[in-house]
């Protein structure tokens, strides 16, 4: 009885609890029992060679793919139970691995869309441009630095633009769990210098888990670092300690 | 004021297309042509109605419905039904086996009016149906596939199986539906003879301001953020999924709004051509509409009705001499429509109208007595703020203007 409720209230720190997780796609196991525990106001990066099951684990906390078996937890709600709408309102932001923006739209309206009211139909015909919108936008764009291009169609702004685009969007969610695939694949070095700055500003009042290949990049932002193979997970710490454990050495060598 | 004139009109561009359709309906219409022709106008005008649905669903929507005969043709069979039970009354069906119930029932031993049939004696239920009866199956329908992300081509072959479907129940029970022939010899609303040639007359306006009605109705939808969902739907799904919307409610609504849309023109025909039949319901006409709207241009609400008036047209003109040909000549133009100009009418008009525009300008400026109001006065403007502080600043907070010429132009062709 007491350990139970010991195990409760240990729980409830976490902010997403994930336990026993598997999914199998014909027989192969792409994450296998896999168990994961996310701190408020973490930032957890998840590292691991191709086909690690690095994306999948994204996918099945944003219910694009569904669990074989296993829980996904997040703030105490099963996830795995919900449409991925739902997941959504929950306050789960996930951003793909290429910048999927809508590229006809204008960059006000692509932060406009993604501004968390009027989600149904029809809310969706009564919704009205107010203040609080537009300052919402203009804050946001300030942040991803794209002020200056509001009024610009999304397709014309650079890959990196599209990528700090694609997180303003999730921003004006204001999620509590922010996850993201491979955020500076394809920047610059001075795109990814500012896209970590903007990590570490935006990590504030939230948690992010980021995967990324980069591995100056996650010693500019990881708070700390799940190591994934095989859909398993092979270590987790510190970048420093997950850098000299000789398992992980030898499965990045080894590729 | 302003808010109608951005969102319903669609802008200084929207309205002026409004104005043109409207100018041609209105005035050079029953000016030029005499009551028989004007009458088949009016009847073109009410595939216009399909073929606007189709540029919501197909358009705006991306879903190619093969199927929006089945909800002109659930329109029509309602104002039928009323229009029959009315000219189906004691005294001028005392001949039949069973007096007061419409004579196809009579001819089939049926002794008794069907229990479907009932309500429609009330016109005010009638014009309920005639919106509720096709929102109701295509929600049915919307929902069973949208649910399941159903879409694309398998969705077509669906909605084209529905219309085969409903064509050959109706044909099959001939004793409630009329059959093959359809609900035929339509007289009167509430004593009001529609075959006479001023009723005729009033019936093509009141069908011209429908459509003109229903086109805002449109422009209205696409111009608030669900329009603006739509194009994002079709650009990125999943991105729209992940930002916390319900896709296939989107999806439902539009099929939904459209299948009303249809029926209107469906009922409205039924008026004005006295009958309706299967031939409508079925997958040739269904095919036809979506022909219209690409013909027109299935991003232009506007476009689709020049579309469907051009197209009949030319049905009208060649089928009377080559009737079987016509078919073939059909599928061609579809053909080339698609090949050549994915855009149909409107994407023309984008595309060569400015060259038109500035081939008439120095007529104009000829002719015209003030030739620099045509030029704004750049001297007395107010200095403007910085870009984007200006763009915000001039929209109406409470509405954005996005007319669909603009959203064109973005897309690339």
């Amino acid at each position: 009885m007491n350990a139970a409720t010991a195990e409760a209230s240990m729980k409830k720190e976490f902010i997403l609890t994930i336990e026993d997780l598997t999914v199998s796609f014909d027989g192969f196991k792409a994450v296998d029992g896999l168990n994961l525990y996310v701190d408020k106001n973490e930032l957890r990066v998840v590292i691991g060679p191709n086909g690690a099951g690095k994306t999948t684990v994204l996918d099945l906390i944003c219910g694009k793919t569904k669990a074989t078996a296993g829980s996904i937890q997040f703030k105490g709600k099963e996830l795995t139970k919900l449409a991925e709408h739902e997941i959504v309102r929950a306050g789960v932001g996930r951003k793909f691995q290429t910048p999927s923006i809508y590229e006809n739209l204008t960059v006000f309206q692509n932060l406009e869309i993604s501004f968390p009211r009027g989600r149904g139909v029809f809310g969706c015909l009564t919704f009205r441009r107010t203040p609080d919108v537009v300052e919402r936008v203009q804050q946001i764009a300030e942040e991803i630095q794209l002020q200056d291009h509001l009024e610009m169609d999304a397709a014309l702004l650079s890959h990196g633009q599209k990528q700090w685009l694609e997180i303003g969007m999730l921003l004006m969610q204001d999620p509590e769990l922010l996850m993201l695939d491979e955020p500076v694949a394809g920047m610059s070095v001075k795109e990814r210098e500012q896209t970590a700055a903007l990590l570490n500003r935006i990590c504030k009042g939230r948690s992010v888990i980021v995967i990324e290949h980069d591995m100056e990049f996650v010693k500019s932002i990881a708070h700390k670092v799940t190591v994934l193979h095989q859909g398993k997970i092979l270590a987790e710490g510190s970048m420093e300690s997950v850098q000299a454990n000789e398992k992980v050495i030898e499965v990045y060598l080894g590729h | 004021m302003n808010t109608f004139y951005t969102r319903w009109l669609g802008g200084r561009q929207g309205s002026m297309g409004i104005a043109i359709l409207a100018l041609l309906i209105f005035a050079i219409m029953p000016m030029w042509l005499d009551i028989f022709r004007l009458n088949l106008v009016g009847k073109y005008l009410t595939y216009a109605f399909a073929a606007v649905s189709l540029v919501m669903v197909w358009g705006y929507g991306g879903v190619l419905s093969l199927g929006q005969g089945v909800f002109f043709g659930l329109g029509g069979y309602c104002m039928a039904m009323f229009l029959k039970l009315e000219a189906s009354d004691l005294t001028s069906t005392a001949h039949q086996t069973t007096p007061g119930i419409p004579d196809f029932m009579d001819w089939n031993q049926i002794t008794q009016l069907p229990l479907f049939w009932e309500p429609f004696h009330s016109l005010t239920f009638t014009i309920i149906a005639i919106f509720v009866v096709p929102a109701i199956f295509a929600y049915i329908i919307g929902a069973a596939m949208f649910k399941r992300r159903v879409g694309g081509v398998y969705f077509s072959i669906i909605t084209q199986a529905i219309a085969s479907i409903l064509t050959i129940l109706i044909v099959g029970q001939q004793g409630y539906t009329g059959g093959i022939n359809g609900i035929t010899d339509l007289k009167t609303i509430h004593g009001w003879n529609i075959n006479s040639s001023s009723a005729k007359y009033i019936l093509y306006y009141f069908n011209g301001a429908l459509l003109i009605g229903v086109i805002m109705v449109c422009r209205y939808v696409l111009s608030s953020k669900l329009g603006r969902l739509l194009l994002a739907m079709r650009d990125k799904e999943d991105r729209v999924r992940f930002s916390g919307y319900d896709v296939s409610n989107f999806k439902i609504f539009t099929f939904c709004l459209g299948a009303m849309i249809s029926a209107i023109g469906g009922a409205m025909f039924t008026l004005q051509v006295g009958f309706m039949s299967p031939s409508f319901v079925g997958i040739v006409p269904s095919i036809e509409m979506v022909i219209f709207a690409a013909v027109g241009g299935r991003m232009s609400l506007i476009g689709a009705v020049f579309g469907t008036l051009l197209v009949n047209y030319g049905k009208t003109a060649f089928s009377e001499s080559f009737p079987a040909l016509w078919l073939f000549l059909m599928g061609a133009l579809f053909i080339a429509v698609v090949m050549f100009f994915p855009n149909g009418l409107a994407g023309l008009y984008e595309q060569y109208g400015s060259r038109l525009a500035k081939l008439w300008q120095p007529l104009v400026r000829r002719f015209s007595k003030a030739p620099a109001a045509v030029v704004p006065p750049p001297a007395d403007t107010p200095p403007s703020p910085p870009p984007v502080v200006r763009k915000l600043a001039d929209k109406p907070v409470a509405a954005e203007p996005l007319p669909e010429e603009a959203l064109r132009t973005r897309r690339p062709a």
